[in-house]
């Protein structure tokens, strides 16, 4: 009888001793991604990414750092893909949730003013999809897996002039979009710089709920381009390219890396069968790391990854060695932030399923573009590669 | 020059029509009961997702081919949006006028129940967009360098025979004389014999009807839904039934096109950065002079 008690309260007391320990070892990653709105299926591409990985480490027995075992917490908050909300949410996982670090947003429409909580309040921020150079620029809390519109613009500009010949285009952009505004600027400097001035025949704007683009494209053809640059979301871009060829318009289109989720092909169809657009990787013709990847995905979720998961992946695991770079974690919110981005900074190359990076003195990585080909079945089928 | 003139006009009736035909729901229920029902907005949405599952249904399960699905479609569109019109009205606006309720509380209700609409939406179907079947194909004419297809043609049409007949119904019918007079005094025309609810409904079903017709021809030109698609272009559509003047049919088709004109010529003859900064510039010009609208009528209270 004595012997139980004892026994009983030593299992007591260990219990007691170990909940403190039990409660550090976890690490919390908030996702701030858009899981309504306008772009969903890029929130959850991003979750499904996200999901597949935590499930990988913590099968594993969790994250080591500094030759302890932690679980991993991915907690994710939908930021509708708003502006404002990506503001909000981004405080309220920092404040609230006291995450270690934070992923997303992932446009740069909502990137650029969350990159700007999460530098103000020293917690590393990576942005899986934003391309905007803003995003980035000054902030020594935030980095980026994607490449940036300076990079991609140029890149637009190249595979147009040499695979359409192309001598004038047009361009069509959303102008409440960050994204969309700053590379349709970058897309029409370069053009003209390399083509001549005046080479963009007309430089048009629509409104993000905006349906109907009958004006601004008749205005576009009534110019000639040999093609139309567009660099919009996916949703948008299947309402332009059907209505453009209702007006008559025969020419080609060139789009930007936020054309590739799967949903463009269901939402646009056979209209937008055989155009191209810039991205970060290619599902189609993969290997290595990369297709184990996408099998698995595709096993799991029973559909190709699209370039959002792929790049959530790549920032995950760049924070994960980030964390592991830090070398300890001591429960302290603040050091421990601090660590992870000194650990940040320690990691000289990186290699991910979109490639090979290196991060420069911004954050930004530099690695290489795909331009991609849809094909007639429907499928983003890999062109050509452009490195920087 | 003349030829993107021509095609800008025809682009401006086509996107009128959607205006006109939204505005005129607006209209109706405003000219008998005073209230501007927000929620029109979204019975619009709703129309389109009807259409899309009746449609979905017809080309899948039945197996129809597109002409037969779509003569089945715009019925069963029609009928099932003014249900949901009518539900509206019966559940949300009916109890609060029969307690008296002031107007400024039935607006609040409506609009309400537009976001009610949207977010149900939202949550039954989730947030990814729906690409709309093609029912019929879509033919592209080409005369003189003005191209048309023959879907905007039905839809500047169809919008035409709605407010041809919605005028007949209005002022030469005795259902259109009732509800005339019911927007003339609520209080005297029940004492007539004149059954004031049954107007009410049937003004619902008139306008929720022609909202799901809209619905259908805009899934129809324009094929990706989504949970908010009814709400900018409500507000839009309400805005050109008040440049119209509110609560008259001839008002709500004229402000309709006159929107549409205006925001289409805008973006024609100026950069498109200032669409929406001149084309509202343009409506609040009208307003100022003329504050009751095109063709409407000077009332003692407004909302």
């Amino acid at each position: 009888m004595k012997r139980t008690m004892q026994c009983l309260i030593f299992i007591c007391l260990s219990l007691l001793l170990a909940l403190p320990a039990l409660a550090a070892d976890t690490i919390k990653i908030g996702f701030n991604i858009p899981m309504t709105g306008d772009i969903p299926k890029v929130g959850e591409s991003s979750k499904f990414s996200a999901e597949m990985l935590k499930a990988d480490i913590n099968g594993a027995g969790g994250l080591e750092v500094g030759g302890k075992k932690y679980m991993l917490e991915f907690i994710y908050e939908d930021n509708e893909a708003k502006a404002e909300s990506a503001v909000t949410t981004a405080l309220k996982l920092i404040t609230k949730d006291e995450i270690i670090a934070m992923i997303g947003p992932n446009s740069s429409k909502q990137a650029v003013p969350a990159g700007q909580i999460a530098d103000d309040n020293g917690v590393v921020m990576v942005t899986p999809w934003s391309t905007n150079p803003d995003t980035t620029f000054d902030r020594p809390w935030v980095f980026r897996a994607a490449f940036l519109d300076p990079f991609q613009g140029p890149v637009a500009v190249n595979y147009a002039v040499k695979t359409f010949g192309a001598k004038t285009a047009a361009v069509l952009y959303d102008l409440s979009n960050d994204y969309s505004k700053g590379l349709a600027e970058i897309f029409k400097a370069e053009f003209e710089k390399k083509m001549g001035a005046g080479t963009v025949k007309a430089f048009e704007s629509h409104g993000t709920k905006d349906q109907d683009f009958s004006a601004q494209l008749t205005k576009i053809i009534a110019t000639k381009p040999d093609f139309i640059f567009v660099p919009d979301n996916y949703n948008q871009v299947a309402l332009i390219v059907p209505q453009s060829r209702q007006l008559g318009f025969k020419g080609e289109f060139m789009g930007s890396d936020s054309w590739g989720s799967s949903e463009l092909i269901t939402l646009c169809g056979v209209a937008c069968y055989g155009l191209s657009f810039s991205t970060h990787y290619a599902a189609a013709g993969a290997t290595g790391a990369t297709k184990e990847f996408i099998d698995r995905f595709s096993a799991k979720y029973g559909a190709t990854p699209d370039d959002v998961a792929a790049l959530t992946w790549d920032a995950t695991r760049v924070v994960l060695l980030a964390i592991q770079n830090a070398g300890e974690i001591t429960g302290k919110l603040k050091k421990d932030r601090k660590a992870v981005r000194k650990g940040m900074e320690a990691i000289s190359s990186f290699e991910g399923i979109t490639g090979s990076m290196k991060f420069d003195e911004q954050g930004d990585p530099v690695k290489c573009a795909v331009v991609v080909k849809i094909t007639d079945t429907g499928e983003f089928a890999f062109k050509e590669s452009v490195c920087p | 020059m003349l030829e993107s003139l021509i095609q800008n006009i025809i682009n401006a009736l086509q996107w009128g029509s959607f205006y006109a035909l939204i505005a005129l729901g607006y209209t109706l229920v405003y000219g008998v009961l005073t209230l501007i029902n927000f929620a029109h907005g979204d019975v619009f949405m709703v129309g389109a997702y009807i259409a899309f599952f009746v449609a979905t249904f017809c080309l899948t399960v039945l197996g129809l081919p597109g002409w037969v699905a779509l003569i089945l479609v715009i019925p069963l569109t029609m009928i099932l949006t003014s249900l949901v019109g009518v539900t509206l009205e019966r559940i949300a606006y009916r109890p609060l006028r029969k307690k008296g309720a002031h107007r400024l509380y039935v607006v609040i209700t409506a609009l309400m129940c537009g976001l009610i609409l949207e977010h149900a939406n939202l949550a039954i179907f989730g947030a990814s967009r729906k690409a709309f079947p093609a029912l019929i194909e879509v033919q592209v004419y080409n005369i003189g360098g003005v191209t048309f297809t023959n879907l905007k043609i039905a839809v500047i049409v169809t919008a035409f025979l709605v407010f041809l007949f919605l005028h007949w119904v209005v002022t030469k019918t005795r259902i259109g004389m009732a509800m005339r007079a019911i927007s003339y005094d609520k209080f005297a025309v029940p004492l007539m014999g004149i059954p004031l609810d049954q107007i009410i409904v049937f003004t619902f079903i008139l306008g929720s009807g022609f909202a799901g017709l809209a619905g259908l021809l805009f899934a129809m030109s324009y094929p990706v839904l989504e949970p908010y698609m009814g709400a900018l272009i409500g507000w839009k559509a309400f805005i050109a039934a008040v440049v119209g003047g509110i609560g008259d049919i001839r008002g709500a088709f004229v402000g309709g096109f006159l929107l549409g004109a205006v925001e289409i010529m805008v973006v024609a003859f100026f950069p498109s950065t200032f669409r929406d900064l001149i084309s509202f510039t343009v409506l609040l010009a009208i307003l100022t002079w003329k504050p009751t609208g095109l063709v409407g009528i000077a009332q003692t209270t407004k909302i």
